[in-house]
């Protein structure tokens, strides 16, 4: 037995760890780990042991894996499925998390994905073995630009913000291209963090773009900030208040008599299906963002997709490959010199492609078009039904989702943080709180269409239950969640003594 | 449409709450020339029955994936990976959440986070690695710009040219938009296939940033990792290891123990579908005093408010959330579902198996070498390899076009991205090979096809 070998130190460490384990929600797979234990059968039993240590030598090998896991299958099944258990997800619960489109996820789209003329397929087969692939990637851009009123997409970036960098990216060769030197970006206050984040790594100067009082650009701000050196307005729209920029035309014609291009930033594409096309709007730079308005699923945080659209003086730019149609099929050209390259291997995180397409194809035209119509009507609906107690953070009317304050704090105590937590007693999840941040204590709601009328009743219970608590007994809401397996988590302590792994010795 | 839960009466009920007669009303704020102008030009939606025939048929014509025999790799590689990666990776409560801002509410997906960072610096034989990211190839550019916050002042990166040409050419354009860092490749020694040590040597100066190399690389050749990361040091310098082929790990001395400050790569191996090259899982591990340059999200460990143990998104004051423009990144979104992917798997074949099966890619690799050899054909690098090696043939392209036609895909033809590689190809062996795949690749590439057929059918 391992433990025998225990140093007396070691033992009790151990029975430490044990009693640590025991009060929380699940064991760490390597601590449900005994020695000797598999949960594959590689190869035939009657295989002889491999030689590749034998063959390359003990220069080049190790000796072990030390804390690797040992498991039977049933018992990592078990594992896994006991931490499925610990999450809230969009497919049991209300999730209305602002900007980022909790949507129903279609779970045909995932089986199909899986099929094996796609999922066993190689990013380097000959293009005559992929024609199908290559079909529908060249279908699905099409259907991007269609629906965007956009030239011309690339499926290459692997999220939105690699999309944002890669449109970035294309501005700045545009200009070199040009000769023209433009370092600036002009990027509103209501901004997404990645937003300034892929400027500064695309080389870009950040300058703020202040929204006025009503959460929106307005063009003679924007024109008093424009210079012969700003390549770009970034903004997104609906913004993230919720708010149709509506000096969106003005904006987009103060920059192109500057020279400037207007780069769209797609997170809030939801809206927009059927309502109004980025590149009627004047947009010459827009990404998308699959696993928010295109319903691929979030995975607990990705994987993603982020196409890139432009319009047509700007396709040159965009990414390498490209599905390009000759005479006998479907071909990858690389041959782009003016290209600003590529921002990964291979060709985009194609499983997510197939989905979005099977997702645009069920859907068409008429179910866009609804989808968008019905996720403006939810998040005005939740608006109007809360606006008494959680009144708008702007007058402006709404699209696909709102932005709410309170005036808790001040009265009770009570903060966004602790409404959050809260609402997770009524087995909802929050929606984005404390964004954005021109809005103190902000709580982003994105009711989505695919939420029943029902659920959204259920949520405007819930909230108007909390803030009648945060009145009369403010500490129920100020300790809570109550009816989780844990309480409220310490996120102050694990900054501030980081324990960023486990170590046979204990986390550390 | 079948995702859309309201009636007529509900909308006509949520009209009313809003004080609106319309939807049309609610869309009031967008111009009429924009709305007038918003028509999608698709056609008209499908049932699920419509949409699984229409992709099918797309799937079917893929004929890449049915291949009577594969070997191709080069950063993509085919394993087998168990049914339980698969059925995991689907549970909605996994695959629907999204990033676990809400720690409260999302522990299962904080908690199989921690236990891949932990299984990352097991294999890396690093101290910290965080949660995912994109790919292999942008981590390594990720990692770079990591080392320029780390060494501001140096200014040149050494790349080897046997790093992945899809790694080089990420990492240029990464690098595009900095005024400062110049790419600098580093050449291969034509026998070996390993990096050139002698011109690393002579570009190892005070101004030199950081070595980025391949372990293995892009010919499968194993780097002689420790000396690379000795002239990185000697002069100062970071030394960046970048695997492609995650499973070599499972054998290879780690490069945190040979060390390296920071090792990237690609996690596709672990339970992962080749799905035509994506997504996989990039990931990165370094040492703990360097956390805070780290990109990406960290999970870390710590309390509820009655001591139990919990998980949390932390030391985000690195993140773009946060920090916004002076971010160390601006990845967001990063490949969480497939880093659960690989811990599932991981925790599947586990401390014996990946071993095992490791030292299996190996010695399959070494047996179809040598079969080849011994056939006639001609090694190009004497380096030792993984699960991928290189070979000479003269009249290369035809060779490979008539394979091809009978389902045969012999490896990957390098002279695209190398030209100085003509007629020499890669193949990569792995478990998933079955015996006759090599039979018919030996018979295929040696001209004796009738032989190989005979084998096969035998």
């Amino acid at each position: 037995m391992a433990t025998a070998k225990l140093a007396p130190e070691q033992i009790h460490e151990k029975a430490a760890a044990g009693s640590q384990t025991e009060s929380s929600n699940q064991p760490l797979i390597f601590e449900c780990s005994v020695r000797g234990k598999m949960g594959v059968d590689l190869e035939p039993a009657h295989e002889r042991e491999p030689r590749g240590a034998e063959i390359l030598g003990p220069d080049l090998c190790r000796d072990d894996l030390p804390g690797f896991p040992e498991l039977s299958e049933p018992e990592v099944m078990r594992h896994f499925l006991r931490l499925s258990q610990l999450n809230f997800s969009p497919a049991l619960q209300f999730y209305p998390l602002g900007s980022c489109t909790m949507k129903y996820n279609p779970v045909v789209n995932d089986e199909l994905a899986g099929l094996a003329g796609f999922a066993a397929l190689h990013p380097l087969v000959p293009a005559a073995m992929a024609q199908g692939a290559l079909e529908l990637m060249a279908r699905l851009e099409a259907a991007l630009a269609a629906v965007t009123g956009m030239d011309a997409v690339s499926l290459h970036p692997a999220a939105g913000a690699q999309g944002e960098l890669t449109g970035l990216l294309i501005a700045r060769a545009h200009f070199r291209k040009r000769g023209e030197h433009r370092g600036k970006v002009l990027v509103p206050d209501t901004a997404h963090g990645t937003n300034p984040a892929s400027c500064r790594l695309a080389g870009f100067e950040v300058v703020v773009a202040p929204s006025n009082r009503h959460g929106f650009l307005e063009a003679a701000e924007i024109r008093s900030l424009l210079d012969p050196t700003v390549a770009a307005l970034m903004v997104t729209n609906p913004n993230t208040l919720g708010v149709f920029e509506p000096e969106i035309l003005e904006i987009a014609e103060e920059l192109h008599r500057n020279g400037s291009l207007l780069y769209m930033d797609g997170a809030n594409m939801n809206a927009l299906f059927g309502v109004a096309q980025p590149g009627q709007m004047g947009a010459d730079i827009l990404q998308l963002n699959l696993h928010k308005s295109f319903s691929t699923p979030h995975g607990g945080g990705g994987p993603g997709a982020g196409p890139v659209a432009v319009k047509r003086e700007l396709e040159p730019f965009l990414p390498v490959p490209r599905v390009k149609r000759e005479t006998d099929g479907w071909v990858l050209d690389y041959d782009r010199p003016d290209s600003v390259g590529r921002l990964r291997a291979f060709h985009g995180n194609f499983a997510m492609l197939v989905r979005a397409y099977a997702y645009v194809l069920a859907l068409g035209a008429n179910g866009l078009a609804q989808a968008s119509q019905l996720a403006i009507l939810a998040a005005n609906y939740v608006r109007a039904r809360l606006r008494a107690v959680f009144p708008p953070a702007t007058e402006a009317p709404a699209l696909h989702e709102c932005v709410l304050t309170h005036d808790l704090e001040q009265r009770t105590g009570v903060t966004t943080l602790d409404i959050a937590k809260r609402l997770l007693d009524f087995n909802i999840h929050p929606p984005t709180i404390y964004f954005p941040l021109v809005v103190p204590g902000a709580l982003m709601i994105e009711p989505t269409e695919t939420e029943s009328r029902a659920t959204l009743d259920e949520f405007v219970a819930a909230m108007k239950r909390i803030y009648a608590e945060a009145e009369k007994e403010p500490e129920t809401v100020k300790q809570a969640p109550h009816s989780l397996r844990l309480r409220r988590i310490d996120e102050a302590q694990a900054a501030r003594h980081p324990i960023l792994r486990w170590t046979s010795r204990g986390s550390g | 449409m079948r995702f859309i839960p309201h009636t007529n009466d509900d909308i006509a009920a949520m009209l009313e709450a809003i004080g609106a007669a319309s939807i049309d009303d609610l869309l009031a704020p967008v111009p009429e020339k924009l709305r007038a102008q918003a028509a999608i030009g698709l056609a008209a939606g499908l049932s699920e029955a419509q949409v699984v025939a229409e992709l099918e048929e797309m799937a079917r014509k893929n004929t890449g994936a049915f291949a009577a025999a594969n070997f191709l790799g080069f950063g993509c590689y085919r394993h087998f990976a168990p049914a339980i990666v698969r059925a995991i990776i689907a549970r909605s409560e996994f695959a629907t959440a999204y990033t676990p801002y809400q720690a409260e509410a999302s522990q299962g997906t904080l908690q199989a986070i921690f236990e891949f960072q932990t299984l990352i610096t097991q294999l890396t034989g690093l101290e910290v690695a965080n949660a995912s990211m994109y790919d292999g190839a942008s981590a390594t550019a990720e990692a770079v710009l990591m080392a320029q916050r780390l060494a501001p002042v140096r200014r040149r990166v050494a790349v080897s040219r046997a790093l992945w040409p899809d790694y080089r050419e990420t990492l240029r354009t990464y690098l595009s938009g900095s005024e400062t860092l110049e790419l600098v490749e580093v050449a291969f020694d034509p026998a070996a296939g390993s990096t050139d040590l002698r011109q690393l040597t002579a570009m190892a100066d005070d101004d030199l940033l950081c070595v980025v190399a391949g372990y293995p690389n892009a010919f499968g050749v194993v780097e002689p990792l420790g000396e690379i990361v000795e002239i990185a040091h000697r002069a100062g310098a970071l030394a960046i290891a970048v695997t492609a082929e995650a499973l070599a790990l499972g054998l290879l001395k780690a490069p945190g123990d040979l060390g390296a400050d920071i090792a990237v790569g690609e996690g596709q191996s672990f339970g992962l579908a080749q799905s035509f090259g994506g997504p996989g899982v990039g990931f990165m591990a370094a040492r703990m005093a360097q956390v805070r340059q780290m990109p990406g999200r960290l999970v870390g460990e710590t309390r509820d408010l009655e001591g139990r143990r919990a998980f949390c998104l932390t030391l985000a004051t690195r993140e773009q959330h946060i920090r916004r423009g002076r971010a160390t990144s601006n990845i967001c979104t990063n490949h969480s579902l497939c880093a659960l992917a690989a811990t599932v798997y991981l925790a599947l074949v586990g401390r014996q198996g990946l071993r095992r099966l490791a030292e299996r890619n190996v010695e399959l690799a070494y047996n179809a070498r040598e079969r080849l050899q011994a056939a006639g054909l001609r090694l190009r690098f004497s380096g030792p390899v993984f699960n991928e090696f290189t070979l000479t043939l003269p009249g290369l392209a035809s060779r490979l076009a008539s394979a091809e036609a009978s389902g045969i895909l012999c490896g990957v033809a390098l002279e695209r991205w190398y030209p100085e590689l003509r007629d020499t190809l890669l193949v990569s062996v792995t478990e998933a090979n079955r015996a006759t795949e090599i039979d018919r690749l030996c018979a295929v590439l040696s001209g004796d096809e009738d032989h190989g057929n005979r084998q096969a059918s035998a």
